[in-house]
């Protein structure tokens, strides 16, 4: 779009101040991860880097990022199967009552985390009286997660539109060989793109967690959560979530290849 | 989605291919939608419905129960004795009121922000460097939202970060309360409002845009009149986001609130430390009332899609 | 939430579970005949499972410098398993499962227990550092049931008064700096975030209104109630900050976001070993505070191994180390040869221990032995504070 000078430089400029708003308090995290102070407190009083050794080697951080790892990829590997599924079935089919499950998707992610949690905390517990735990929690979160692969398959399916695959059906494959063959490439992205996003959500997640992890599993956030209550801990925490967003680099990257290599 | 194949040679209509189970079961398939749509929705449905749909019905429904002080077990027996009091109380409506308040001001200020960089990212900048930013603001999602809350306590601290850079300016920390609260919700829902405005605004064409210009428009007014009417359901879909996620947030709320109380901080410790679930169920209905008009609102415009 | 300093809200009571059993039983808890305690140990069993709070039973994984778990399974053979809970409430649940050999309890969970049934009395002979541990800690009406022990005192602490020393020149020695109504500190007073912390304001006007007659800050009837949630909310428009996690109370008293206010005393010794201006004191009027206790589980099919821990948690040299990760007073004295810190926590000062109303959970039925009056219970506290802070 061609914009006069000052729009563009204006546009910068917020650009500008915008990514400094959203850095500013990464920022403080990772000076908070080399500072002397153990209840992290501002300015940081003096440099050291025992924490970062510290942090690499402990054995709760980094058995709850395993955690965390673990029931992400869990529930993302089941909000690909239901989201896929679900976004096929509203995207070609038209049938009675296709905005309430539309809608019915929304909600787990629309609804206050806190009723999430305590609605299935109360159903788990109470009605199907299970024991707090794994399954728990990666059910609880595949819940909330499938929208957002829903959304991007969704949006996909829209844009791709469907006369390649009644090519391939008019030449004969069966649903299965187009699906392999000519479906699953135009959408591959986007479930990428899709299940990082739900990924990224459950591995952060913490109220809904809260709720359903009872207390045998510790998640990143949990664990997080446990260490500000621990004396003489904090910064290690902040190391734990710089190493997160620098690990975090890759996949995102990856994906956005993906996007914008398919997008050409 | 796999079917055993099967080595029993069989025929299909004139197809002169082999036929093997999985080839049989296409053939049924495509010619039978109904049994297709009821094979892809039959699994997310009975998740959803199941576990969510009936959780959530039966939290509504212990909202008509009471907790025996006496027993301390939930007691059958249907009254409204919570539903007066979370209706009635002045507590409950003052706390609604900030509540909705803080939900109302943190998406404003994250629609106001989001905007100018979702619109240089889509429609502004190279390749590279948008590229670049969908990164950059990704990325923050991934350093845990307590750690970023913690982060948010040293800004907001007396001669903390915003002391330090607005105090030269005459500016001051509004230090921790109501409005340290928003400001703190509002940076972390920032990326999940950024990110579906910036994919309405790729999706506005270009061409539109010269249009506009070509016919004289200023850039204010083509983004007045042709690209905000266009991205109207990616805002709302981002409000979605900020708005639910501050109706609920207790955890943040308790770092950086001060002595300020919401609806979440109400709920969980009636559930958690109360033990109360029924009144906790009772209070959790106002938000809920209240995503569901919203919802019912927004239904229309397709953002329920943008998400 | 499972934080060892948050549970200090568990602890205030959570359950109405409690009421029942303690008004169901009445006040000698009679009918709760346990099974007799055991006259001598037997082999080891091999293995016994824990529950307790987040950093009392530390293996060292979260740090390798605190394992008190590996030496007991080497010398014993008792292998440890541990489950730890987020509040007296769900331990009381988690008890009732009978998975559970040994549970490190609070006040009033401790109660509820013992009342209950779920846990057995405990024979002290057979536990030989139970001779050391403080005398004013042991035989409590939260670890013992007419006369009987139910389990070995772990540690206690108080709530202090803590204060910026930049700010008062001179020590303040009465919580009257933060119940005052025109406060030269409006706006830096912070607060404990529970009902429970209205038995602070309870124990105020119990030292300060003896009209009121308060005679116990968690026993108070109609009007000695409503005296005391109108004190806290004057105080609420005083308090900057109501807290409840640790980091967040030491971040606001360095940045001096707070400068007085309701504290913990492991609060205070990191702040100072910081170099942060602040002191700590136990007022005139005394304090509230907390007391935890080791017990066995009635139906323990593993009670030598559980012997062995209460005896292991007990040696003066793992207790040290356990009440000195978790900031707590330690139970004997001979745990202070093991900690270097002991005196802070003013451990073994039996006339400041004294001062101290540990946590219980209030009931219907006043716990001070009034008869002719109704207490506000524990959901009543909790609808109150929510009120107070508005």
């Amino acid at each position: 779009m061609r914009l006069s000078m000052t729009s563009k430089i204006g546009l910068w400029v917020t650009t500008a101040l915008t990514l400094a708003f959203i850095y500013v308090p990464i920022l403080v995290v990772v000076l908070n991860s080399f500072s002397t102070s153990r209840t992290l407190s501002w300015p940081p009083p003096g440099f050291t880097t025992e924490w970062w050794g510290k942090a690499l080697t402990n054995a709760g951080a980094l058995s709850a990022i395993s955690t965390s790892l673990i029931v992400a990829a869990a529930s993302t590997v089941i909000a690909l199967l239901l989201g896929t599924a679900l976004s096929f079935a509203l995207h070609r089919f038209s049938f009675f009552g296709k905005s309430t499950v539309n809608l019915l998707v929304v909600l787990p992610i629309a609804l206050p985390g806190i009723v999430t949690g305590i609605a299935l905390n109360n159903a788990f517990r109470t009605m199907l009286d299970m024991q707090l735990g794994w399954f728990t929690i990666i059910v609880a979160h595949a819940t909330f997660c499938v929208v957002t692969v829903f959304n991007n398959v969704f949006a996909r399916l829209r844009r791709v539109g469907t006369s390649l695959e009644e090519a391939s059906s008019d030449l004969g494959a069966g649903i299965w060989t187009t699906f392999r063959l000519v479906t699953f490439p135009q959408i591959r992205s986007a479930l990428f793109a899709g299940g990082l996003l739900s990924f990224a959500l459950s591995f952060d997640e913490i109220i809904v967690t809260t709720f359903t992890a009872g207390s045998g599993v510790q998640t990143l956030p949990i664990f997080i959560l446990d260490n500000m209550f621990r004396p003489n801990q904090a910064p290690i925490v902040a190391v734990v979530a710089v190493v997160m967003i620098l690990i975090a680099i890759v996949p995102i990257y990856i994906a956005q290849r993906l996007t914008t290599t398919d997008n050409r | 989605m796999t079917t055993v194949s099967s080595s029993a040679p069989d025929r299909v209509g004139e197809s002169p291919v082999r036929a093997s189970l999985a080839r049989r079961g296409s053939v049924f398939l495509y010619r039978h939608a109904k049994v297709r749509l009821a094979l892809l929705l039959s699994a997310p449905l009975f998740w959803l419905g199941l576990v969510y749909i009936a959780a959530l019905v039966a939290l509504l429904i212990t909202a008509f129960w009471t907790v025996d002080s006496f027993t301390g077990e939930i007691i059958i027996e249907w009254n409204i004795t919570n539903i007066t009091k979370v209706v009635g109380d002045a507590l409950y409506h003052a706390v609604t009121l900030r509540t909705v308040g803080a939900a109302l001001l943190v998406t404003a200020i994250d629609i106001v922000i989001a905007l100018p960089i979702a619109f240089f990212m889509a429609k502004v900048a190279s390749r590279g460097v948008q590229r670049a930013l969908v990164i950059a603001i990704l990325m923050p999602l991934w350093a845990s939202y307590l750690v970023k809350a913690y982060a948010w306590r040293s800004i907001l601290a007396q001669d903390g970060i915003i002391d330090w850079m607005f105090g030269p300016l005459g500016g001051s920390s509004p230090g921790y309360g109501f409005e340290g609260a928003v400001l703190t919700l509002a940076y972390l829902w920032l990326p999940f409002v950024i990110l579906p405005i910036y994919t309405a605004l790729e999706r506005v064409p270009d061409s539109l845009l010269d249009a506009s210009s070509d016919l004289g428009a200023k850039t204010g007014s083509t983004f007045r009149h042709i690209v905000l009417p266009l991205i109207v359901p990616g805002i709302i879909a981002g409000s979605i986001f900020s708005f639910s996620l501050t109706l609920g947030d207790y955890i943040a709320v308790k770092i950086v609130g001060g002595a300020t109380q919401m609806l979440g901080t109400l709920v969980y410790s009636n559930v958690g430390v109360a033990n109360n679930l029924p009144l906790a169920a009772a209070i959790s209905l106002i938000p809920l009332a209240i995503i569901f008009v919203y919802l019912g609102a927004v239904r229309r415009t397709g953002a329920l899609n943008n998400l | 939430m499972r934080n060892p300093m948050t549970r200090r809200a568990g602890f205030a009571g959570l359950a109405v579970a409690s009421i029942v059993i303690l008004a169901g039983c009445g006040t000698g808890g009679s009918t709760a005949e346990g099974p007799a305690a055991l006259t001598e140990l037997g082999d080891p069993e091999g293995a016994v499972s824990i529950l307790a709070w987040p950093g009392y039973v530390e293996d060292g994984t979260n740090y390798p410098e605190y394992d008190w778990v590996s030496g007991f399974e080497e010398a014993t053979g008792c292998m440890v398993t541990t489950k730890t809970y987020g509040t007296s409430d769900e331990a009381v649940s988690l008890m009732k499962t009978g998975d559970y050999d040994v549970v490190a309890a609070s006040g009033d969970a401790s109660l509820r227990m013992m009342v209950a049934g779920d846990v057995q009395p405990v024979n002290t002979d057979l536990v030989p550092s139970y001779a050391g541990i403080y005398d004013f800690l042991k035989n409590q009406s939260h670890n013992s049931l007419d006369g009987v022990a139910y389990g070995v005192p772990h540690g206690y602490g108080a709530n202090l008064l803590q204060y910026n020393t930049e700010v008062f020149a001179e020590a303040p020695t009465s919580w009257s700096v933060v119940w005052e109504a025109n406060s030269p500190y409006a706006g830096k007073i912070t607060s404990y975030d529970s009902p429970i912390y209205i038995a602070d304001a309870a124990l105020y006007l119990m030292k300060t209104q003896p009209d009121l007659g308060i005679t116990n800050p968690y026993a108070l009837d109609e009007t000695q109630f409503a005296a005391a949630v109108e004190l806290l909310k004057v105080q609420r428009t005083n308090v900057g900050e109501y807290w409840s996690d640790y980091l967040a109370q030491a971040q606001s008293f360095t940045t001096g976001d707070s400068v007085v206010g309701t504290s913990w005393q492991v609060i205070t010794n990191v702040l100072q070993g910081e170099g942060a201006p602040i002191e700590a004191v136990l007022p005139v009027e005394g304090s509230t505070g907390w007391s935890d206790t080791w017990m066995i589980s009635a139906t323990t099919e593993a009670p030598t191994c559980a012997y062995l821990w209460l005896e292991h948690m007990a040696d003066p040299e793992t207790n040290a180390m356990a009440t000195g990760y978790f900031g707590e007073a330690p139970s004997s004295d001979a745990a202070c040869s093991f900690r270097e810190d002991c005196e802070a926590f003013h451990a073994g000062d039996a006339a400041y221990a004294a001062q101290l109303w540990y946590w219980t959970t209030p009931t219907a039925e006043c716990l001070d032995g009034r008869t002719d009056a109704v207490c506000m219970d524990y959901p009543a506290w909790t609808q109150a504070w929510q009120e107070i802070k508005g």
